[in-house]
């Protein structure tokens, strides 16, 4: 018998073998489960204050059971997201999409299901500010994405580096610097001839927050590349250039080891505010600068947005209705207050922007300042969606961003802009 | 199974079976099946998990590599060659191609130098000897995602250590991230602090495993230190070289992990504002995932592909004659 053991053995290892392989694939397959209850999963990255609040939505749903996936940073999210969706199965029921990803896939209309089809019908379009909600719609009229959260910017700045400049620091004078880009360019130009130091940390942070402004983006709505047609693009690149050879740029990439230094070291003087950076603020700069930094309500050439996510709901879940459903009750301004007093993201709810809990908080980092009635005024500046068309993105990351650290580093402006157009053309291409 | 068992007659040599023949038992059939397919079917596993996650995947990508095909796209169109003769004209993929090599070379060189070297140390008689190789294999423990993060901070433009100490000394800022010989260098630093420990101690392992008669016999005849390195460790340890020059060829011409921590933007994968370090790798990821063309990230994967088997083969050759040419001297 010892032949036929030896067999049985091997003939056992190739079968786990194959067991194991089949396994990864049928995992993810949650559909009903033996209690009679509705599985349903939710992903989402960093941090959206959803930990509470699912377990009261599985109170009030005594036939629903939901799993939270949670990834830590966004990158690596969205990577997942695309491949799942590319591959046809893996991913949640409800999927978190951030703003600067979703123009990769919204218009990929096949791999969601429409919110307005399966959507509780209660839920309406002007639940949400009208530029978050139209930033979710795709081009055919499908709406893809439930908004959740927005980035209002504002102008954060160093008050004792504008003193110590011999510039006015009271609130008007301020605001007067941030009326619109040219007064914000001229400060600027004020500020470094006064000091020889720069104004800003990096110029693509600047260039991002005026193309965003445009009434059309690298992408005209026929889809056509828009970088050499669309003059204002070329005029904002002129305008960020000079005050660049002017020497108003710190030259920082953001979000590098030598910018987070930077908030430390007093490298730049302003930089553009989203809700969210205020926490990025205060960590970088650290205790010791404390009250030296300010906010103001005032954005050159009106308000902007950047940052903010939606919840969509793949065609793969099982259970389109519930996870809509799910998606629906976690974007009600009620419970995105929740989210807000737990992890600062700035609801983009029409109702939750008048809450008083959200009126109320202030700043102490930032003087004291009613930071959430802030917010709430520039989230109003914003004007209407810009059409994010496929590449966009992509465009901003690896066309315009790359080309304007060139000329940072000493490219000229006209080398620069020709790399810019150069890259976008690939890109869309 | 009476194929088998006329194999087996005509095999011995034997004449036809006769028909009176008795016939194999079915423990016996069982035990001939088992010496036969037994071999086969242990090391099955290995070819399984082999050809689902090495071959399928290969096959596949050439296969993706005659389309037009977006990441999401459910299919794409059949564009034959396209995808190739679009990557030789494209500047980018030279560009990063060159950067590849680039690094390639400023890294593997040196590496297997000074490899051999601390090896050699490490070979003579130390105090501590586990101590000291540890010691050589520490680098290499450390996470890469960690020493990228380390080394992406030592060498920042205006904060970093490297250009802290440059200045102290009386040398101009490198702007490391920008300047792409700078840049280069900078990520060979990072290849090479991590990898030469571990090269030295594959070929200690070897030095360890030459006899020691041969040293002997040279010393008698009279061969200084440096002539019984070049003439009699460096040609025996030939096998080794070629397996540490080939497996870093194969990790040196697919780096990624390096130059994608090493960007100042977190996360991208443009290898520096004008492409100064993006490598081969870095370009296919970035095509796939982020530019989502897949039918050309799949053009660009066969072509490095390509690429690394004609460098392990012209390093093979490299290799093994400049070791062999010990040999043909020594007698």
């Amino acid at each position: 018998m010892r032949s036929n053991q030896r067999r049985v053995f091997a003939g056992a290892i190739a079968l786990a073998a194959a067991v194991g392989l089949t396994a990864c694939g049928s995992s993810d397959d949650s559909g009903g489960s033996d209690s009679g209850k509705i599985e349903l999963s939710i992903g989402t990255f960093t941090e959206f204050g959803y930990e509470d609040l699912i377990p009261e939505y599985e109170k009030l749903h005594s036939n629903i059971k939901i799993t939270h996936h949670k990834t830590g940073q966004g990158g690596p999210y969205h990577q997942q997201l695309l491949t799942k969706l590319a591959a046809g199965n893996g991913l949640e029921d409800v999927v978190a999409i951030e703003e600067g990803h979703i123009s990769d896939v919204i218009d990929k209309t096949q791999l969601f299901n429409n919110l307005a089809d399966i959507g509780p019908k209660d839920v309406k379009p002007d639940r949400w500010i009208d530029w978050k909600y139209q930033a979710g719609v795709a081009k055919d009229g499908a709406w893809i994405g439930y908004g959740t959260d927005i980035g209002p910017l504002a102008m954060c700045y160093r008050k004792d580096l504008l003193e110590a400049a011999h510039m006015a620091t009271d609130d008007a004078s301020v605001k007067g610097y941030f009326a619109s880009w040219d007064s914000y360019f001229a400060a600027g130009d004020q500020y470094t001839k006064a000091t020889g130091k720069p104004w800003f940390d990096s110029a693509s942070q600047v260039f991002n927050a005026m193309q965003n402004q445009l009434d059309e983006g690298y992408i005209s709505k026929d889809d056509k590349l828009a970088i050499e047609s669309n003059k204002d693009i070329k005029r904002n690149w002129d305008k960020v250039t000079a005050a660049v050879k002017g020497g108003q740029s710190a030259k920082l990439v953001a979000f590098s080891p030598d910018w987070n230094a930077a908030f430390k070291q007093s490298g730049f003087v302003t930089k553009t505010c989203p809700s969210w950076m205020l926490g990025v603020v205060k960590e970088q700069a650290g205790p010791e600068n404390a009250g030296k930094w300010a906010v103001t309500d005032a954005f050159p050439g009106g308000g902007g947005n950047w940052g903010g996510s939606y919840l969509a709901v793949p065609k793969q879940s099982k259970h389109p209705k519930e996870a809509a459903a799910l998606a629906a009750w976690l974007t009600a301004p009620e419970q995105q207050i929740k989210a807000f007093a737990k992890t600062g993201n700035f609801p983009s709810q029409v109702e939750a922007l008048d809450s008083p809990e959200l009126l109320g908080t202030t700043n102490d980092y930032f003087g004291g300042v009613k930071t959430g009635q802030l917010f709430a005024t520039m989230a109003q500046k914003v004007g209407k969606a810009q059409y994010k068309g496929p590449g966009d993105g992509k465009i901003q990351e690896n066309a315009t961003s790359p080309a304007l650290q060139a000329v940072e580093q000493g490219k000229s402006p006209e080398e620069g802009w020709q790399q810019a157009v150069d890259a976008a053309k690939k890109i869309v291409k | 199974m009476t194929t088998v068992t006329r194999r087996r007659a005509s095999h011995q040599g034997v004449a036809p079976a006769p028909p009176g023949r008795p016939k194999l038992t079915f423990r016996q059939r069982l035990s001939l099946a088992d010496v036969k397919w037994s071999p086969y079917l242990y090391i099955a596993p290995f070819f399984v998990i082999f050809g689902v996650v090495g071959l399928f995947p290969l096959l596949w990508t050439a296969y993706l590599s005659l389309f037009d095909r977006e990441l999401l796209d459910a299919e794409g169109t059949f564009i034959g060659l396209g995808n190739y003769t679009e990557l030789f004209r494209d500047s980018q993929f030279w560009n990063a191609l060159f950067n590849t090599l680039s690094i390639f070379v400023l890294s593997s060189g040196p590496q297997i130098v000074v490899a051999v070297l601390v090896a050699a140390l490490l070979n003579t008689r130390l105090r501590a000897p586990t101590g000291w190789r540890v010691g050589v294999l520490l680098p290499y423990v450390v996470s890469l995602v960690a020493v990228g993060l380390i080394f992406g901070n030592l060498f920042g433009h205006n904060y970093g250590l490297v250009n802290g100490l440059l200045e102290a000394v009386g040398i101009d800022r490198i702007d490391w991230q920008t300047n792409w010989f700078a840049s280069h260098l900078a990520i060979a630093t990072m290849v090479n602090w991590r990898w030469t420990g571990y090269n030295a101690l594959i070929v200690l392992a070897a030095m360890k495993a030459i006899p020691k008669e041969i040293f002997e016999a040279a010393m008698i005849d009279g061969a200084s230190a440096a002539r019984r390195f070049f003439s009699v460790t460096l040609p025996l340890l030939r096998p080794t070289l070629i397996f540490v020059v080939v497996t870093s060829t194969i990790g040196g011409l697919q780096i990624f992990t390096e130059p994608k921590l090493f960007d100042a933007m977190p996360g991208s994968n443009n290898g520096g504002p004008s492409n100064q370090f993006q490598t081969i790798t870095l370009y296919m990821y970035q095509t796939a995932f982020e530019t989502q063309k897949l039918g050309y990230a799949s053009a660009i994967a066969w072509v490095l592909f390509l690429v690394i088997i004609i460098f392990a083969v012209l390093n093979f050759l490299l290799t093994r004659r400049i070791s062999s040419s010990g040999t043909e001297e020594a007698p």
